[in-house]
This record gives structure tokens, C-alpha cells and sequence, in this order.
């Protein structure tokens, strides 16, 4: 069974999730939704607000579990895992990019980028200072790697964030809107990173948006609406690659 | 990954750091539950030793003496005795066999010294002052084992031959004697000594001081017409607070009446259980209140922190880790307030003893704060963190990461 997904980083199968079981006012949020994601995939999931995204993507990062169907992350069944075995899996192969990036005060960017390692190693090392240094100056943070995350911009929290997402390798990044709180240039320095990790890994990333000039620089476009796949689509022509915004941010990933 | 890691710590200690003046309040309040403490518990204990050591200054732990007078029919033939029957009145007798009863009470583990005393009432006689006294006849070499007369001494030496008596501070100043007087000393039977007054004593009671007297044992007997007897056996044990116990069952052995300290200043033991009781209240109170400060600003930490402890969570972070992330805090938070409460509590006593003074500029009594009292102070407040600790760190480890995050 497990090996029925070894192909693909994730896969959904019939995936139902309704809040309040048992009550009277029992919702469904989620009416069965199937697809995968294959190694490297670059996808945007759209939809209206209310459509089930945010919830999607929270029993795809086992935050959540669904109320029926099955959840495969890297050909593991994750219906049968018990909660520290999930904890364990999403600490190892998933990687958090929020629309507010939730990074700790109390520490550094580059603090923030080990903590994942942290987390799960326990104990900081060399290895995980060097690492997380190398994901600060991929998203070219290099110069702020000492400053607390409160002294530095918006934008540059969500480049810390984006790191410390790919602080354990994961081979799955979900982000939740990871530029809805971000002016338009900052926005596509955060995308291009996201891009440009993509493109130098075989990260596959999952990325709910809103803006419709973003998803179309993806690769494909999932479109949930009212808890269903309406419409799952590559995107041939695949935008912003040419042009003054790509060119302008992308000094970025050299700025080091 | 159930074990405390550095991770924890880390985290820990930021996360106070961050919150740092919260952090520095409920410091500065454990601190201050546990100088309270620390310094009550000792000037509690000074203060009861005090009291302790003044009366067993001039009092033996133990006193033996033969069992009580009681009026017996004459006749046992079962002929009725009147209702109402006079109780005897109690003459000074000696304790039967007293040397056999002196070697079996030697006998008794826990007994450090053992002496025979008489004592009974007489008048000192000098010039025209004339003061009721307290006769007591001692054997210095076994007296001075229980009863440290010695260490009491002002003036003249301590020493008791056939014509030598030792009197009180007072009484030297009421008959205006001093070292090297004759006095006379005079019992109800009409026996009357002349004596030498060679030492004066000060147990620090005026009581004491104006009425007890220390003549040899010979003349005691003498006067108080007792040849070869002891009116009481008196003892020393090892902790005057098992003397109860110790007393008892010499009375059972001997057959004799044994009376403790603690049953002659019952009113005293009694007040000092009570003391010791409020004690404990306040002590549980002040620590209560600790927690409940402790618990509080972790409750609102885990509120204020719920998104970062859902990022953390998502990140991999086991329920195991952010529980004991929360606990530590707890205890850290109670071990540095308790260690910076056992500061406070020594400049508390040098306060103290700078104002507690006697108007002669001596210390009123003498609180010592002892190494152990600390260590179970700072052992006891770091584990009143971690229970206070607990619900919050549950709090905070059942969070819903999905919620968490969202909310």
C-alpha cells in the first residue's frame, strides 16, 4: 500500500474533511479531493476565500487530519501514523511558509533558520549554523543574519521565513499566501527565491495565492472552489520569467 | 527525544528573556515568598531555642521523684470509707532506695548524666533581711553534668564543702552579702547552719536568682532532717525533646513519679506547637501565592506565544518538547527567585540583628540560618515552579497547531 505513492512527493486520494462531526451543524469543507505532486512540481492552488484552500493545506501538512480519505507524503500512509510519528514526518519532509511569517522574536534570522534543525536534532551544532547561513545568503539575507527578526523588513522576514521552511531539505514546501502581506516588489523577491530554489532543487512547492499574476508564474495551477477541484492545469506559458520584475529581483539569489 | 535537550533550554531561557520584565516580577516575588520563609523559619527556631535554653538553664530535662502520698484504708475488709476523704498532705520523703534507682536509670539509653539532689524550703538569715529560699543540696561532681551551674557563675567560685553555699545575684543584693559572708540557713524542723557564701551565681531569672540556694548534700540532709536520703533524681538526656517519652518510661521501670520539661511548661510547649503551626500556614500560603504568580504570567506567555508555539510544533517540534519547554521555565523562574530569596534572607538578619538588641547592646537571641534550610528552601521552590509550571505547559502542548496558526 505504502508503495502505491513512491513516485510522487505527495499524493491525495478522495480527501473529505467536515468540522464539527457529531453535531448539528456538521460542515463539510472538503468533498473529496484527489491529486498528486510529483518531484520539483511548482504548483499554485487558487480558489475563492472560503473555497477550503487554508484547510487543504493543513491536512496536506498533517496539522490536520482528514475525516476521510488518504494522505500519502513520499509513499508514507500518514492515516496510519500516530501524532508523534506525524510530528516527526512533517518536522522531516515539510516545510511552513505563512502569509504572516510566525518567525520567534527572541532570536536571530539565523537562529530562526537553525530552529527547525533544532527542534528535531535537539542539540545545535556547526552543521546547522553553516547550513542555515548558506539558506540566508540563498535568499540574500547574509547581512542581517545577526539581526533580530523585529528589525527587519516585512519583506525580509518572509525571505527568513521562506529559509527556515527550507531548513530540514523538505522535500515538500506548502506556503499559505506567502506574499499576501507584501508590497508588489517585495512580493516578487520573496517568489523569485521560492523559484529559484525550485529550479536548483528538487523541492516541490505548493503555493496558495490570491494573485493571479503570481500563479501564473507556476508551472500548474490547481483551482479549488466550494471544497472540489474545479480545474487542475499546467501552465504552459508561464509568466514574469522575462520582463522588469523578473530581471529587477533577479539580482537576488547573486546578491551575496 | 524524551530527554531535556539543549533545544528546550535554549528556547526556555529566550523566551523569559523575552518577556523580561514579567520574567523579572515573578523573580523578585519568589524571591521575596522565600527571604520570608527562610528568614521566619529561623528566627522561629532561634527564638524557641532561646526560650529552650533559658529554661533549661536552671532546670533539669528529667526530675525523679518518689510517687505521691495517697490516703489508704487502714482496714481491708471491705468496710466503707467515708465519702468525702482528705487528700494527705505531702511531706518531703526520700526515694526509696534511691542509689538502686540512680544506677537503673543510668542504665537507659539516652541518658547522658544523672544526679541526686534534696531540695526544700528554708530561710536565709543575715543581719535583719530574712528571704524565704529554695534549698537545693547537690553532688557538684555529677550536678555539674546536668545543671551547667558553672557557666553561670559571677563571682567567687564554685565550690560546695560542708560550710559553703552558693546564692543568686538577687539574693546577694536582698541581704546585702557578698563573697566571703556568713548566712544562716534555717528549716522548718528547727535546724539551723551557718555558712560561707563562696560564689553567685546569675541564670539570667530573678526568680531563680533570688531564691535558689546550693548547699553540699550533707547539710541539705541535715537541715531538711532527710539523713541519707534524696528528695529527686534529676537527669540529663540526650534531646530534651524525647524527655516525655524518656520520662515515661522511667516511671515504669522504677515505679517512681518521673516528670518531664516538657509536662512542667506544658503552656509553653503549647504555645510553641501553636507558633510552629502558623508557621507552617504562612509558609504554605507565601509558597502558594508564589505558584499562583509563576502559573499566571506562564498562562499568559502561552497565550501571547500560541502562533509561535504552532510554528514551532509544525516545524517537527513533539507536544514532549514544548511541555517541558514550559516547565523549565517554571523552574528556573522559582530557582532564581529562591536563590536571590536566600540572599534577601541574610540581609533580612543582619537587619534584624542590627535592631533586636538587649539595651545592653547584646543580641536579644540568635537566629542562625543554616545551610540545610536553604538547600530544602531552593530544592522545595524548584519544584513548587515545576508543579506551577504544569498547567500552563499543558496548556501549551495540547495547542492545536492548525488552530494556532490560524487563530
Amino acid at each position: 500500500m505504502a508503495e502505491s505513492g513512491t513516485a510522487a512527493t505527495l499524493r491525495l486520494e478522495g480527501v473529505r474533511k467536515s468540522y464539527g462531526v457529531g453535531t448539528p451543524v456538521e460542515t463539510e469543507v472538503l468533498h473529496g479531493v484527489d491529486f498528486s505532486l510529483k518531484p520539483g512540481e511548482f504548483a499554485a492552488l487558487i480558489g475563492p476565500s472560503g473555497g477550503g484552500k487554508s484547510t487543504l493545506l493543513n491536512v496536506i501538512g498533517l496539522l490536520d487530519q482528514p475525516t476521510r480519505g488518504k494522505v500519502w507524503i513520499q509513499g508514507i500512509e500518514t492515516d496510519k501514523l500516530d501524532d508523534a510519528e506525524r510530528t516527526r514526518l512533517r518536522g522531516r519532509s515539510i516545510g511552513f511558509v505563512f502569509q504572516y511569517h510566525y518567525l520567534l522574536p527572541a532570536f536571530t534570522a539565523l537562529e530562526n533558520v537553525m530552529m527547525p534543525m533544532l527542534a528535531v536534532r535537539g542539540r545545535p551544532d556547526d552543521e546547522m549554523r553553516e547550513r542555515a547561513a548558506v539558506l540566508l545568503d540563498k535568499v540574500g539575507l547574509t547581512p542581517w543574519k545577526d539581526h533580530k527578526t523585529n528589525d527587519v523588513s516585512g519583506g525580509q522576514q518572509q525571505r527568513v521565513a521562506v529559509a527556515r521552511s527550507l531548513a530540514m531539505a523538505p522535500a515538500l514546501v506548502l506556503a499559505d499566501e506567502p506574499t499576501g502581506n507584501l508590497d508588489t516588489n517585495s512580493a516578487d523577491g520573496v517568489f523569485d527565491v521560492l523559484r529559484s530554489v525550485n529550479e536548483t532543487s528538487c523541492t516541490t512547492f505548493l503555493i496558495v495565492t490570491h494573485d493571479p499574476r503570481l500563479a501564473q508564474r507556476c508551472d500548474r495551477i490547481i483551482e479549488l472552489v466550494d471544497g472540489r477541484i474545479l480545474a487542475d492545469r499546467p501552465n504552459r506559458n508561464v509568466v514574469g520569467r522575462s520582463g522588469a520584475v523578473f530581471s529587477e529581483s533577479a539580482s537576488v539569489p547573486s546578491a551575496s | 527525544m524524551s530527554r531535556l535537550t539543549p533545544f528546550e533550554w535554549i528556547a526556555a531561557i529566550r523566551f523569559m528573556r523575552e518577556g523580561l520584565v514579567q520574567t523579572l516580577l515573578i523573580i523578585v516575588g519568589v524571591g521575596l515568598g522565600v527571604a520570608v520563609i527562610v528568614f521566619m523559619s529561623a528566627a522561629l527556631a532561634g527564638m524557641q531555642a532561646n526560650i529552650i535554653r533559658r529554661t533549661l538553664n536552671y532546670m533539669a530535662p528529667i526530675v525523679v521523684i518518689p510517687p505521691e502520698q495517697v490516703a489508704r484504708p487502714l482496714r481491708e475488709d471491705g468496710s466503707k470509707t467515708a465519702a468525702l476523704v482528705q487528700p494527705r498532705s505531702q511531706q518531703l520523703r526520700s526515694i526509696d532506695q534511691w542509689q538502686k534507682v540512680r544506677a537503673q536509670i543510668e542504665r537507659l539509653p539516652d541518658v547522658v548524666a544523672v544526679t541526686p539532689v534534696i531540695t526544700g524550703p528554708g530561710f536565709a538569715l543575715r543581719g535583719d533581711a530574712n528571704k524565704a529560699v529554695n534549698i537545693t543540696g547537690i553532688e557538684p561532681e555529677t550536678y555539674l553534668n546536668v545543671i551547667a551551674l558553672a557557666d553561670k557563675m559571677v563571682a567567687g567560685k564554685l565550690t560546695v564543702a560542708s560550710s559553703d553555699i552558693i546564692i543568686g545575684t538577687e539574693l546577694a543584693k536582698d541581704l546585702g552579702a557578698g563573697i566571703g559572708d556568713k548566712l544562716h540557713l534555717n528549716t522548718a524542723s528547727g535546724a539551723s547552719e551557718t555558712l560561707n557564701v563562696t560564689g553567685i551565681f546569675d541564670f539570667g531569672n530573678k526568680r531563680v536568682n533570688g531564691s535558689n540556694v546550693y548547699i553540699s548534700l550533707h547539710v541539705a540532709q541535715n537541715l531538711l532532717d532527710l539523713i541519707g536520703g534524696v528528695s529527686s533524681i534529676e537527669l540529663k538526656v540526650r534531646d530534651p525533646f524525647e524527655a516525655e517519652t524518656i520520662a515515661q518510661r522511667i516511671q515504669d521501670e522504677t515505679g517512681q513519679e518521673a516528670d518531664s520539661w516538657i509536662k512542667t511548661n506544658a503552656q509553653f510547649f503549647t504555645a510553641m506547637a501553636a507558633q510552629t503551626l502558623t508557621n507552617r500556614l504562612i509558609r504554605f500560603f507565601v509558597g502558594l501565592t508564589a505558584a499562583l504568580g509563576i502559573a499566571s504570567v506562564l498562562v499568559v506567555s502561552v497565550v501571547q506565544k500560541s502562533k509561535e508555539i504552532g510554528i514551532l510544533r509544525a516545524m517537527g517540534t513533539s507536544r514532549g518538547q514544548v511541555l517541558r519547554l514550559f516547565l523549565l521555565q517554571g523552574a528556573v523562574m522559582a530557582l532564581i527567585g529562591s536563590l536571590l530569596g536566600s540572599a534577601l534572607s541574610f540581609v533580612f538578619l543582619s537587619l534584624f540583628r542590627s535592631i533586636a538588641r538587649n539595651p545592653d547592646g547584646t543580641l536579644m537571641f540568635l537566629i542562625e540560618i543554616d545551610p540545610p534550610l536553604l538547600m530544602v528552601t531552593t530544592v522545595g521552590a524548584t519544584l513548587v515552579g515545576v508543579l506551577a509550571a504544569a498547567l500552563p505547559a499543558r496548556l501549551a502542548a495540547q495547542l492545536d497547531p492548525a488552530v494556532a496558526i490560524r487563530g
